[in-house]
């Protein structure tokens, strides 16, 4: 299973846990299982078909482009971060 | 042993045939004779001119425009206010807030934001026109820096602005827009565990990129319906989607030219003066263009981010790091967005740190709104991180790059916001530091002093388009997206030729407009010659596999009997079956027609950058005023594919951060207007005040580009000002904790220690 590093400001809808191990093939799939575990995070993280523009993810230590439909393998590591706006 | 010295080193890995070589560049000619096309050379037959009037006031109500007398004025033939904007569609928060940007409607947030747009026949009737514009204010109390924008009881600009902390609304109206954390570990364990902990507050003055072109832009809103715009940017696609946006145009229905660009380094990215002119021409059926002057681009343009920073680091005695903490305000300006995530992702990014605690906060003020600028928000970051690491290699008695070696961030290290590094280059730049001759050579005189820093920067991938079309004469033609800045068309140009095998001359690289090629983000995040580069790799392999099946064809064999390799195809099995890629494009209009190649992509894995500088500074005791007199700087740049390029862009980094760190700010009168609003008050370097920058290149390959790229056009302004703080201290053994480092900063630091 992946493990989810649970971004600080979240750790309060995870029973203050900072890392779960949430099994998916997707980071959309990483993000059900861990809605149905935790209630809320989903709505922190996704807005519709798509993770928040305020929000990046990262799979395996990249910033992955495709977002919720990035693939997540068996010992991969997920993390979510603030989406850096600048960078010119 | 004798170290030989040399000014540019490249500390080159793998050879290629054209990739690290130093052709000359395909725009060069232009370039030096004048004739390259700038936003401000441009002009559109029957154009008319476009001044913008500009609130004096740093925070006010607008009670009422009227702009009666200067509609009047003889050669005026337009003027338009918010009135003329299209509403943005309910909702949406993000046109609503460029267009507020762009033109205000009911409240002036910042001296100098946009109240009226005049169009006249020339730019000094424009000019006198919009001083006959009435505008009546209610001036309200004003905020400038975060200290005094998150105080109980500040002037607040947003009535509905409330904190987001990471999709989490606070109670409470505020200036603080967003709240982010970054924890690992145990905190108070790892300071526990510390023999010496230092902890410092640190400040940093506003400061403009300062690129020498102002923005520009010529616009036509053509009769059909569609609005053609040149000017100079950065990011063509983004501005022309803004600007359409902010019209309430279908993004076909916008076209963008980008013109060669005379700097950026991340401040021009959106729109400014294009969605004016396109009214003021829609409301004149003649194009306008409009030309900032310097004092408007210092009061209207995107600054990087003022800061206020306190930063604790704890150590054993040996030197090893047990607990970082950081707390970062970043001024937004008048609206939400200041890089602060990146600035508390990059402030510990340099080292391995397992108990780390950053608290960020993106604090809205009465200043233009903040762009990026050159890695944006990590020079600031280093300023903090390097001094305390200095500081405390000074208490543990352990030479600086030693300390920093001892603490490095690596291939597996985890960053305090949790992802954990791939290969990164960060140990062979402080060794390639250490080693420099430099860094061995003795200081000459009493009041000098020597200081180094280490910084990071992510990079960027996004996403770039590309085609390359096969020349009956063997040469290529190569259409891409992505405004060269800094040389990128060299640099882009010399993939494809080594992809195909052919020299760079022999490829013609084009930038085009919006129509012309596919979506490509913007020029920024040191992402051209990496994620364009990497469009380029495609669509070169794409026409290798073309010119592989044509010569299947006319071979009469199979295609995966072929080879090419080095600019010749063959065949595997039969010797005499051998043509040059000239040959064979010679061929191709008669064998099933032209052939191009192309490269669509939105990489990952771009790979972060680190550069380390030694500053050795001369602090005249009597005066406080400070000499940069010898620096080197240390890069790695994965694969440097163009080395004078990579040194050009560490030079241009380096000056300016010279200049962030000793004399650049915005220097604030107390009802927020900006008082030194022109080059000659707002002092950025010259030559005169900047020595030769030598440059070590170090290339440890990214593995993320099939040539090993990594960005080389930020991190190089990321160090410069906490080595200078470092060299200060090392001259004069006072600590500096706020930029700029002016002479009266210096002298009242020396008199108070």
């Amino acid at each position: 299973m992946a493990t989810v590093f649970v971004p600080a400001l979240m750790r309060k809808l995870t029973d203050d846990k900072a890392t779960l191990e949430v099994p998916g093939v997707t980071v959309r799939e990483v993000i059900n299982n861990l809605e149905t575990e935790y209630p809320g995070i989903k709505d922190r993280l996704v807005d519709k078909f798509k993770i928040k523009s305020s929000i990046s993810v990262a799979v395996d230590g990249e910033i992955s482009p495709m977002g919720i439909l990035a693939k997540v393998g068996e010992q991969s590591e997920v993390h979510f971060l603030p989406a850096i706006g600048g960078g010119r | 042993m004798t170290t030989t010295y040399e000014p540019n080193v490249v500390l080159s890995t793998k050879k290629y045939d054209v990739v690290g070589t130093r052709p000359i560049r395909h725009d060069g000619a232009d370039k030096v004779t004048g004739k390259a096309r700038y936003g401000a050379d441009y002009s559109a037959r029957t154009q008319l001119y476009g001044k913008i009037l500009r609130s004096p006031h740093a925070h006010a109500i607008i009670k009422s425009i009227d702009t009666s007398k200067a509609e009047a004025l003889e050669g005026v033939r337009a003027v338009v206010t918010h009135k003329d904007f299209p509403a943005a569609l309910e909702g949406d928060d993000a046109v609503q807030a460029m267009r507020e940007g762009v033109m205000a409607s009911e409240r002036v947030r910042f001296k100098g934001h946009p109240v009226a747009g005049v169009a006249a026949l020339n730019v000094h009737i424009a000019e006198e026109a919009i001083g006959l514009i009435e505008v009546e204010y209610e001036v309200l109390a004003s905020v400038m820096t975060t200290q005094d924008a998150m105080k109980d009881g500040a002037p607040i600009l947003y009535d509905d602005l409330r904190t987001d902390e990471l999709g989490e609304t606070a109670e409470g109206n505020t200036n603080v827009a967003q709240h982010i954390q970054f924890s690992v570990g145990d905190i108070d364990k790892g300071f526990a565990e510390a023999d010496v902990i230092v902890e410092r507050e640190f400040n940093t003055a506003t400061v403009h990129q300062g690129y020498i072109e102002p923005h520009n832009c010529t616009v036509d809103w053509n009769k059909d319906g569609r609005v053609y715009i040149w000017n100079s940017t950065q990011a063509p696609f983004d501005v022309r989607d803004q600007t359409a946006q902010i019209l309430g145009l279908d993004v076909v229905n916008a076209k963008l030219t980008p013109l060669e660009i005379g700097g950026g380094f991340g401040g021009k990215w959106e729109p400014y003066g294009e969605p004016v002119a396109a009214l003021l021409s829609k409301n004149t059926d003649h194009p306008v263009k409009i030309v900032h002057t310097r004092t408007e681009e210092f009061d209207s343009t995107g600054p990087t981010p003022g800061s206020n920073m306190r930063v604790k680091i704890g150590a054993t005695k040996e030197g090893k790091f047990t607990a970082a903490q950081a707390y970062i305000a970043f001024e937004a300006g008048y609206s939400a967005g200041s890089v602060i995530e990146a600035g508390a992702q990059c402030v510990f990014a340099c080292y391995d740190i397992e108990n780390g605690l950053v608290d960020g906060y993106d604090v809205v003020v009465n200043k233009p709104k903040s762009a990026a600028y050159r890695a944006p928000g990590s020079t600031h970051v280093a300023m903090a991180t390097e001094s305390v690491v200095d500081e405390i290699s000074k208490e543990l008695g352990i030479d600086p790059v030693e300390l920093r070696l001892l603490n490095v961030a690596k291939e597996g290290t985890r960053r305090v916001d949790g992802p954990r590094y791939p290969r990164i280059g960060c140990v062979e730049v402080l060794e390639a530091l250490r080693d420099h001759p430099h860094y061995k050579t003795p200081l000459e005189g009493p009041n000098q002093g020597r200081g180094i820093a280490v910084g990071f920067w992510f990079n960027a991938g996004m996403q770039s388009s590309c085609s390359i079309a096969v020349n009956a004469d063997g040469s290529v033609t190569l259409v891409e997206g992505s405004p060269d800045i800094g040389g990128s068309r060299v640099g882009l140009a010399m993939q494809a030729a080594e992809t195909l095998g052919i020299a760079a001359e022999e490829v013609r690289p084009a930038v085009v407009d919006t129509d012309s090629i596919g979506y490509t983000a913007g020029t920024g995040g040191s992402r051209v010659t990496f994620a364009t580069g990497w469009a380029v790799y495609e669509a070169s392999q794409d026409v290798k596999r073309q010119m592989v099946t044509r010569a299947a064809t006319i071979w009469d064999i199979d295609a995966d009997s072929i080879e090419m390799e080095k600019g010749v195809i063959q065949s595997n099995t039969n010797s005499e079956l051998k043509m040059t890629f000239r040959e064979l494009a010679a061929q191709l209009n008669d064998t099933g027609g032209p052939i191009m190649g192309r490269g669509t992509v939105d990489p990952s894995g771009e790979g972060g950058a680190f550069c380390a500088n030694i500053m050795d500074v001369e602090v005249d005791p009597d005066t406080g005023k400070v000499d940069v007199i010898r620096v080197t700087a240390v890069q790695d740049a994965g694969k440097a594919i163009h080395p004078s390029y990579v040194e050009g862009q560490i030079q241009g980094g380096t000056v300016q951060g010279i200049g962030w760190a000793l004399n650049e700010e915005y220097f604030m009168s107390d009802n927020g207007t900006m008082t030194n609003s022109t080059f000659l008050d707002y002092r950025m370097p010259t030559s005169l005040d900047a020595p030769m920058v030598d440059t070590v290149i170090v290339e440890v390959a990214n593995p993320g580009h099939p040539y090993g790229v990594r960005g080389v056009g930020e991190v190089c302004l990321v160090p410069p000002p906490a080595a200078i703080a470092n060299a200060i201290h090392n001259a004069t053994g006072v600590r500096m904790g706020d930029l700029p480092m002016n002479p009266g900063a210096v002298m009242n630091a020396i008199w108070n220690k």
